[in-house]
């Protein structure tokens, strides 16, 4: 291994290295309460390193690829991460400390980031099922993490069985494609695909495990249950960095490695993400509790996301990465104020919000900015993200789907502005009180801030990754 | 030469605008005064020092010629290679004038206004939204584009309804402040519209591009028309009533004497110096597009509505009370000349001789017209009225407001050497040597009537008799007094500045040659207004009540403004709101909310049936996860058998 090598793998080896170094100290470190800062430090750091300039290349004769594009995605990535854990410091200190379990939470988040890391520069489907299942397996544990709390256990289990199926098929799916093409490198797949039924049953199954991981309609019903019992920080990372990597990487088994059978997702991709949409909303438009809320919301923005695919050219790469960055930020903005509405008052419904502006303006301001940038309201981010979406499907000629997505993005706005509206306009008896919340969560709700209104105006972002996005 | 400095010229106002919006509350007075005039006064010596730059050092290229300069551009949204929106930073001729004009007029009034503005509430408010006029304002002059430009251009009109509405828990002020916005917001319509229609078939927004020959020939070979014209021309005509209805050109002129409700700083500032010229500053920007398309059929508009304007602003201003109204329709008159002057203007070397007077004018009057209005607000600061009938005899008190006045007065009419004299002047000949000889008859008689009413104002503030005064009137504080005297120099010495050598139509310097002729005659009528308005006006006496009632009906119509306002209440109240809203409110109403609802009771239908599907069963997951698998298998196999 030299230098170059690692370099192409220098998210990877970093961050196995600040798991490692993160289980050493944690055991001789008594004062659990220091692990917050110097996880975050690590990971900070670790986050900055990512930015340093990059050749495309590929490890271990094709099973690991790496190229800028693939390096804006984990950087994005990175800042969503490191975001989340500033979040999670306080529900870290409130319900963790306490039992000194402070270590195996950011082992275990950043074990299933590795894993996500893996999952997006795979070249092969043996790296692609193990970082899959990295991803995973963590998840599982930090999702019953809060052990005092039923529903999280409950969480826990729902997720560890429904991605064990998934799974399973996934791995089904990859079988029957080895079996038809004989290989498991992506490169030569692309070059033995055939349309027999073997593999458009492969194809399916493995569009399947993905519809898991991404959370499709069908193969979307443990999004709500897990995202409610979960501890929130678990259910953000979920919602983003977990949704983000397997979509990058479900663009590119579809552009690249079966971009001849376009024929045959293309109208897969055309149903679901309709489906999705409908479904997604149709569901979001009835939940009270905010967690549910946005899991549901989070599976209507999977359709979108689907939608803006459809043209499979440079435009289509960019404006999906380009939303899954703007997603990863909005996202984290709701739920890091839910979360901290949660911790410091145990209230998790949308009715509790009533006055909330009254009480907390600041937290109120950064909801409110994070809703209507998921809702696509301009000059925010979202905005330009949904756009950017509609005139990829649009310069293909799919007007009817941009035409359901605009009528899906209207219900969409309607239930966002029933949270908007319980926060500003209604008063309440007994609003949520006034609370302080910690330096890391402040940290990352300005970072927040800046970002959703910074992406929308400065628009250099999006033809940088314009540039890099020739697959 | 790395200009990217010059984005310090927008950074700096918009950071004042957030630092004294965020903390307004917080910064007390005189505090945010201090800070606004500071941050303003380095805007603007960085501007001078850009505008400096740019006309001696850089501007011209090797033949002598001022050359458009980018000296910022990104791409903002991108449509195609030749279309898309920037954000840049355009210097060239007129832009770096308007570096001198606009910061200069928004310094002086940042400093006068932290006297005026004393003791008012919301003190750090105004000073934020001045941040932000002059923020909107510089953007709108500096804009590379199209797009940019229109961007800016609401931005200034969201900025002028802020301030026009400044005292709003004052009714008239909150109607007048409506009204502005309604009135612009109306011509902004057909400005998007010209920019839409520009766009779609010149393919780009950028200045560059859409003044250049190759394009302007391009657009000319190009067949598509409309009515005889090109649809560029068209455009162009779109974009003049946007033009027209910030300008306050005939007949959407309406909105400007009511926005006389705001403070009078933002008077001087928004509604004679800068924002009102913006019009004038839109068709000079697109000179050469209005020059040369359909041989300049839009320019023939511009010319009449400007001539049109001037004339009917000068008559209602004869039979005005409010000092602050006689000065705005004074303003709209004005701006009516650069308009006409822009409207007869060549191209090419002295032929443009229309296009530097109009740019001339333009920077004179906003000295002058400011220094007006700052005068008139340091009169109602000590009488508190805007009467006439409660001011006279005031030299006396205010000596210095006094000197400054009458040499703003002494400009306006156009008495050698000040400034208003020489650019008025160029807007005479140019008229004449282009053979558009009504139009030399309307400005020239104009004049006459500019000094008249202008000295009718001067002497019954300063002269007539004495009324009853509560309190002795006493001269202003130092802030006030200090900007009328600033900008009463600039008065004095901004009409020897070169401009046939600085600002003309295709870049190029040229010679004028003195029109004796023209000179003498228009020294002769600006003399003879001066000389009615001393017999009439200067010492209490029945003259005007006996020219009053001569003139009866025409008077009356003057004095309501030939009831201007009430056709448009007519044509709103009466025709629109019962002809065309009331039947589509119906509609409204019935058949689109009944459409809506029922697809939002559906939708809520909908998602309650489906609810049933998130059972919280594991294993029933599970089924719809494999049944989903194979339904979708299944489905395959049907299709593609």
């Amino acid at each position: 291994m030299n230098w170059n090598t690692f370099f192409l793998m220098r998210h990877e080896i970093v961050l196995t290295l600040i798991i490692l170094l993160l289980l050493l100290i944690d055991v001789f470190v008594d004062d659990k309460k220091k692990l917050n800062p110097i996880a975050i430090i690590a990971f900070a750091v670790y986050t900055l390193l990512g930015f340093l300039p990059l050749e495309s290349g590929s490890l271990f004769g094709g099973m690991f690829v790496n190229s800028p594009l693939i390096n804006v995605l984990k950087n994005a990535m990175n800042i969503g991460v490191l975001m989340i854990t500033l979040s999670a410091v306080s529900w870290v200190n409130a319900k963790m400390l306490p039992l000194k379990k402070v270590g195996e939470f950011y082992i275990l988040l950043f074990s299933s980031y590795l894993g996500m890391l893996f999952l997006v520069s795979s070249g092969h489907f043996l790296m692609l099922y193990l970082g899959m299942e990295l991803a995973t397996l963590p998840v599982a544990a930090l999702a019953a993490y809060d052990i005092f709390s039923r529903k999280s256990s409950e969480a826990g289990i729902k997720l560890i069985l429904n991605a064990a199926l998934s799974s399973g098929i996934l791995l089904f799916g990859a079988s029957i494609i080895y079996m038809t093409t004989g290989s498991l490198y992506f490169s030569s797949i692309a070059n033995n695909v055939s349309n027999s039924y073997l593999m458009i049953l492969g194809l399916i199954m493995l569009f399947a495990g993905f519809g898991f991981k991404i959370s499709l309609v069908p193969f979307h019903f443990w999004t709500a249950d897990v995202y409610e019992g979960a501890p929130t920080p678990v259910s953000n990372y979920l919602s983003v960095i977990s949704k983000g990597g397997a979509i990058f990487i479900l663009m590119i088994l579809a552009f690249v490695v079966f971009n001849q059978l376009n024929y045959l997702w293309l109208p897969l991709f055309y149903g679901i993400s309709i489906v999705t949409m409908f479904l997604g909303n149709f569901f979001a438009l009835r939940q009270k509790n905010l967690q549910r809320f946005m899991a549901f919301s989070s599976v209507a923005q999977a359709g979108f996301i689907l939608m803006g695919m459809l043209s499979f050219d440079q435009m289509a790469v960019t404006s999906v990465v380009y939303f899954i960055a703007i997603y990863i930020v909005s996202n984290i903005g709701a739920f890091g104020v839910i979360q901290a509405v949660g911790i410091a008052s145990g209230k998790w419904e949308m009715d509790d919000y009533n006055g909330f502006y009254r009480t907390n303006p600041k937290m109120a301001l950064v909801l409110m900015l994070a809703l209507f940038s998921l809702a696509g309201i301009p000059p925010l981010a979202g905005f330009f993200g949904k756009f950017f979406l509609y005139t990829s499907a649009a310069s293909q000629g799919y007007y009817w789907i941009v035409f359901l997505g605009i009528l899906n993005a209207t219900i969409a706005l309607y239930y966002y502005l029933l949270v908007i509206r319980s926060a500003f306009l209604r008063t309440s008896e007994n609003p949520i009180p006034y609370f302080k919340s910690d330096w890391y969560m402040r940290i990352s709700m300005i970072l927040v801030a800046i970002a959703l209104i910074m992406l929308g105006l400065y628009s250099p972002f999006y033809s940088y990754i314009n540039s890099l996005s020739i697959l | 030469m790395d200009l990217s400095f010059t984005a310090l010229i927008l950074i700096i106002p918009i950071l004042t605008f957030l630092v004294l919006g965020l903390n307004y509350s917080r910064i007390k007075e005189p505090w945010s005064g201090i800070i606004g005039s500071v941050a303003i006064g380095i805007t603007a010596l960085i501007s001078y020092y850009t505008a400096y730059l740019y006309f001696f050092e850089i501007g011209k290229d090797a033949d002598g010629v001022y050359q458009k300069i980018y000296a910022m551009n990104m791409v903002w949204v991108y449509f195609t290679d030749t279309l898309h929106i920037d954000m840049g930073i355009l210097l060239d001729p007129i832009s770096a004038m308007m570096l001198v004009v606009v910061p200069t007029i928004s310094w002086m009034v940042n400093i006068y206004s932290i006297g005026y503005m004393h003791k008012e509430g919301g003190f750090t408010r105004f000073f934020a939204y001045l941040s932000l006029f002059t923020f909107s304002m510089l953007g709108l002059v500096l804009a590379t584009n199209l797009f940019m430009i229109y961007i800016f251009w609401e931005m200034v009109g969201v900025s002028s309804y802020l301030l026009i509405g400044y005292y709003y828990n004052k009714p008239s002020a909150v109607l007048a402040s409506k009204k502005a916005f309604i009135v612009t917001r109306f011509a902004d319509f057909g400005f998007l519209l010209g920019i839409l229609f520009v766009s779609y078939y010149g393919k780009t927004f950028d200045f560059g591009v859409l003044s250049s020959q190759a394009f302007i020939s391009e657009m000319q070979m190009q067949g598509t028309a409309f009515m005889g014209l090109s649809v560029i021309t068209w455009a162009l005509i779109l974009i003049f009533i946007g033009g027209a209805g910030k300008s306050a050109m005939f007949p959407l002129h309406i909105w400007l004497p009511d926005a006389m409700e705001g403070p009078t700083p933002v008077s001087a500032l928004i509604h004679a110096a800068t924002m009102v010229v913006a019009g004038v500053f839109l068709v000079a920007r697109l000179f050469p597009l209005y020059f040369f398309m359909d041989g300049g059929v839009a320019l023939d508009v511009v010319a009449w509505v400007g001539a049109f304007s001037t004339l009917f602003a000068a008559i209602i201003a004869f039979s005005q009370y409010d000092i602050k109204r006689v000065l705005a329709f004074s303003t709209m008159s004005q701006i009516g000349y650069m308009m006409l002057a822009l409207g007869v203007s060549g191209y090419d070397g002295h032929e443009g001789l229309g296009f530097m007077a109009s740019m001339f004018h333009l920077f004179t009057h906003a000295m002058f017209k400011a220094l007006l209005f700052l005068g008139a607000g340091s009169i109602i600061h000590a009488v508190h009225s805007n009467y006439m009938q409660d001011m006279g005899g005031l030299r006396k008190y205010m000596p210095i407001t006094h000197i400054t006045f009458l040499i703003a007065a002494l400009a306006i009419s156009g008495i050698p050497p000040l400034a208003g004299f020489f650019s008025k002047d160029e807007i005479l000949v140019a008229s004449l040597i282009h053979q558009k000889y009504l139009i030399f008859g309307v400005t020239y008689a104009v004049a006459g009537m500019t000094a008249f009413y202008m000295f009718r104002l001067y002497y019954r503030i300063f002269w007539w008799n004495e009324p009853h005064y509560h309190h002795t009137p006493h001269e202003a504080p130092k802030t006030i007094t200090i900007p009328l005297l600033v900008l009463a120099t600039m008065t004095l010495i901004s009409g020897f500045i070169p401009f046939h050598s600085l600002v003309t139509a295709d870049g190029k310097a040229f010679h004028t040659h003195l029109h004796w002729d023209v000179i003498i005659a228009s020294v002769g009528i600006a003399s003879l207004g001066i000389g009615f308005a001393t017999i009439m006006y200067k010492k209490q006496n029945m003259l005007s009540t006996r020219f009053r009632a001569a003139f009866g009906l025409f008077y009356k119509w003057s004095f309501n403004k030939f009831y201007m306002d009430e056709v448009y209440m007519f044509v709103t109240k009466k025709i629109i709101f019962n002809g065309v809203s009331r039947p589509f409110a119906w509609f409204d109403r019935h058949v689109v909310d009944g459409a809506m609802n029922g697809v939002g009771n559906g939708t809520m239908w909908i998602s309650d049936k489906v609810k049933g599907l998130q059972s919280g069963k594991v294993q029933d997951y599970a089924m719809y996860f494999v049944s989903g698998v194979v339904f979708i298998a299944m489905l395959f196999w049907y299709l593609l058998n």
